[in-house]
């Protein structure tokens, strides 16, 4: 057992997949002597070399686009997209052949890719430092797409991820990354990459969120003393493990989602749309969404009253009581 | 050649570190005594300005700040280079070339101190917006620069170009080279202007390219330059032709502007872990400032009064764009939903009102 921050649960989950198989790859921005601006990386390079831990040079497209080709010759690339407003060069790669090139091959290519991305807000920074881009990948067919909430996650997480012989996107919250947690590094025991966990257990409201927003979906069931809240951490977005959800909705009646990105065609729509087929009979109230708003993320000094906090996850808990 | 290693022989070259000037007639420079000191002090306060904001940033009033440390000559000599009709598309590092556009720095402290995102009016000094995602103002600049050729002004008193600044970095975006190809397949008037300042926050140029980058514009077509990033006389020399064969619709120019980032890639970075001191040292002895001063004080166009006054000008300067900057109003709750659309949007209104009750809701309660 060792007590570890998200982002070093990640450093250690990426020593571990690449002392387990020599193809696997690091690669992006910055990753080697600097470690990555979050220092996920830190020390990769020095202990795997220049060859397995590449600096490349600075375009998104180009990072994706040739760990597509290092995939094809049978090497496992992870790339890190340094921040979630960097992603977009990269998303042809990513949509139009990384998601759809097994598929046109009738299954004779793999294309084993993960693509770390740091995401979400609450962390102080300019703009394209704060996002949530997650719903344009989960809607593209093709593409595995998951999210740690917390370093025990983290750890386990990144290296099913690196196993997984499809191509992952692989969500990183940002402002969780200094969180602590013991990670038991030595035990096999872990839960499989694309089921969800019920994090709280409870009877009254099933709370729903990922990535960031888990911890905050906590402390506000922490806070909420009329109401028994159960906390679903999906951890995986796409495939999403419905028969969690579907037992602890039908059991509470109740639902409500909370994600950073904008709650418009955001990934919480998915949810309460699946929900309703599967729960209607069960539901005293719509399924309620918590997220950000239909504009761009805004300047720092305000983003606390765009980011879902306990508060407004809180204000949806009373308003699907109050139905 | 060795790679990343600079040609000497091939930079421009108008005043040495040692404030001793260079004969090139093909850049010829006819500068009063009294311009000279005009751009020492810009160069002064732009300086002043930015280690301003780095203070600002290591108090926390800013959330970051990229500073320009070491590439003032290059931005200061670029920027007086222009005309006023000309369109700047900057990246975010280009806090001089703000300054000498006239925009009002305290517009880009509040950008990093998070009270806009950019939030000035690009037209005001035909200073466009900071572009942080890289490169992709290059496209933008010369997208505009193909305008300017439709207007029919090419070659007539009214002419004007674009200038996109941008990185050693930058040049191995996508975007980058399709502005390049764009550019010369178009013949635009557009000028390149890469800072090189040799660091893309921990990787060095060798990892973005195998030769000198100005020699990257022959491939797409049109002529590139390697200027002495450090000299603001080159930088305003050499980007003054540019600027004018693009007016006069002679096409696109790369200018590399071989230049040092002196300080961290932005307040969050630490250079310790990737670059050595030595480095640094060997280009504070080129530093930009010190030569100008040097040959102001060499060819008597200058005393130590001008000097100590200029000094006395940026720190006066410093200390009110600091009370300025604190003084910013912070952005409102509702300001969220402003200027996202130009014309009403039912759903952004319904959010906004939802929220408004939401956040009174608060205040009854209190």
């Amino acid at each position: 057992m060792t007590a570890l921050t998200l982002g070093r649960a990640l450093n250690a989950g990426l020593r571990q997949a690449m002392e387990n198989d020599p193809k696997v790859l690091i690669m992006g921005e910055d990753v080697g002597k600097l470690g990555g601006v979050f220092r996920v990386t830190d020390g990769l390079q020095k202990d795997f070399g220049e060859e397995r831990v590449i600096d490349t040079p600075l375009a998104e497209s180009g990072i994706v686009g040739t760990a597509i080709g290092l995939a094809l010759r049978g090497y496992r690339p992870v790339c890190e997209i340094q921040f979630d407003g960097f992603v977009f060069p990269a998303v042809d790669q990513i949509i139009t052949q990384l998601a759809k090139m097994r598929l046109r091959s009738l299954g004779a290519l793999q294309l084993p890719v993960v693509i770390r991305i740091p995401c979400g807000g609450g962390i102080g920074a300019v703009e394209h430092h704060s996002e949530s881009p997650e719903a344009y990948f989960t809607h593209t067919a093709g593409l595995r797409v998951v999210s740690c909430s917390n370093p025990v996650d983290a750890f386990t997480m990144i290296q099913q991820s690196v196993a997984s012989p499809d191509p992952v996107i692989f969500f990183e919250p940002k402002r969780r990354y200094w969180d602590k947690a013991d990670v038991e590094t030595d035990s096999t025991d872990w839960t499989p990459l694309h089921r969800a966990k019920v994090v709280r257990p409870g009877d009254d409201v099933t709370l729903l969120a990922y990535g960031p927003m888990v911890k905050t979906c906590l402390e506000a069931a922490v806070a909420d003393e009329d109401h028994s809240i159960e906390v679903i951490d999906l951890r995986s977005l796409n495939p999403l493990d419905i028969e969690t959800v579907t037992e602890s909705v039908q059991r509470t009646g109740r639902c409500v989602v909370a994600h950073e990105a904008p709650v418009f065609s955001g990934y919480g729509a998915e949810l309460a749309a699946r929900i309703t087929e599967r729960c209607f009979y069960h539901l005293s109230a719509p399924v309620l969404r918590v997220g950000g708003f239909s504009t761009p993320y805004p300047p720092s000094r305000i983003e606390e009253h765009y980011l879902p906090d306990l508060d407004r996850i809180l204000d949806a808990v009373d308003r699907v009581f109050g139905w | 050649m060795t790679v990343g290693a600079p040609e000497t022989t091939d930079l421009i070259q108008l005043l040495t570190p040692e404030g001793e000037l260079v004969e090139r007639p093909d850049y010829p420079l006819d500068l009063s005594g009294a311009e000279i000191r005009s751009l020492y002090r810009d160069l002064v306060i732009t300086r002043r300005f930015d280690l301003e904001a780095v203070a600002l940033t290591r108090q926390g009033e800013l959330g970051l700040w990229p500073s320009l440390l070491g590439q003032e000559a290059a931005q200061v000599g670029s920027a007086r280079a222009l005309n006023a009709t000309d369109m700047v598309f900057p990246t975010y590092r280009e806090h001089g070339v703000a300054w000498c556009r006239g925009l009002d720095p305290l517009h880009l402290l509040g950008m990093f101190r998070g009270v806009a995102n950019a939030g000035w009016d690009p037209a005001a000094h035909n200073f466009h917006l900071y572009t942080i995602v890289i490169g992709s103002q290059t496209l933008h600049a010369t997208g505009y620069a193909m305008g300017i050729q439709r207007d029919g002004v090419l070659g007539t008193p009214s002419a004007a170009a674009a200038v996109a600044y941008f990185g050693d970095g930058a040049t191995s975006q996508g975007d980058v080279n399709e502005a390049f190809v764009w550019a010369s397949v178009f013949n635009a008037p557009v000028v390149f202007f890469c800072q090189n300042n040799q660091w893309a926050i921990s990787e060095p140029l060798e990892k973005q390219s195998r030769i000198p980058l100005y020699r990257r514009a022959q491939g797409f077509g049109f002529p590139g330059l390697r200027v002495d990033g450090n000299d603001v006389f080159a930088c305003l020399a050499v980007t003054r032709k540019a600027m004018e064969a693009a007016r006069t619709g002679q096409g696109p120019t790369l200018v590399e502007a071989y230049t040092y980032r002196m300080g961290a890639h932005t307040t969050t970075d630490d250079p310790t872990r990737y670059r050595l001191a030595a480095e640094l040292e060997s280009w504070k002895l080129k530093d930009p400032i010190e030569r100008v001063k040097a040959y102001l004080v060499k060819s008597e166009q200058a005393d130590a009064a001008f000097f100590e006054e200029v000094d006395a000008e940026a720190k006066q300067y410093a200390a009110d764009l600091r009370r300025r900057c604190l003084a910013l109003p912070d952005p409102q709750p509702l300001d969220i939903f402003q200027n996202v659309y130009a014309e009403p949007h039912p759903l952004l209104a319904e959010e906004q009102q939802q929220f408004a009750a939401y956040l009174a809701s608060f205040e009854d309660a209190s």
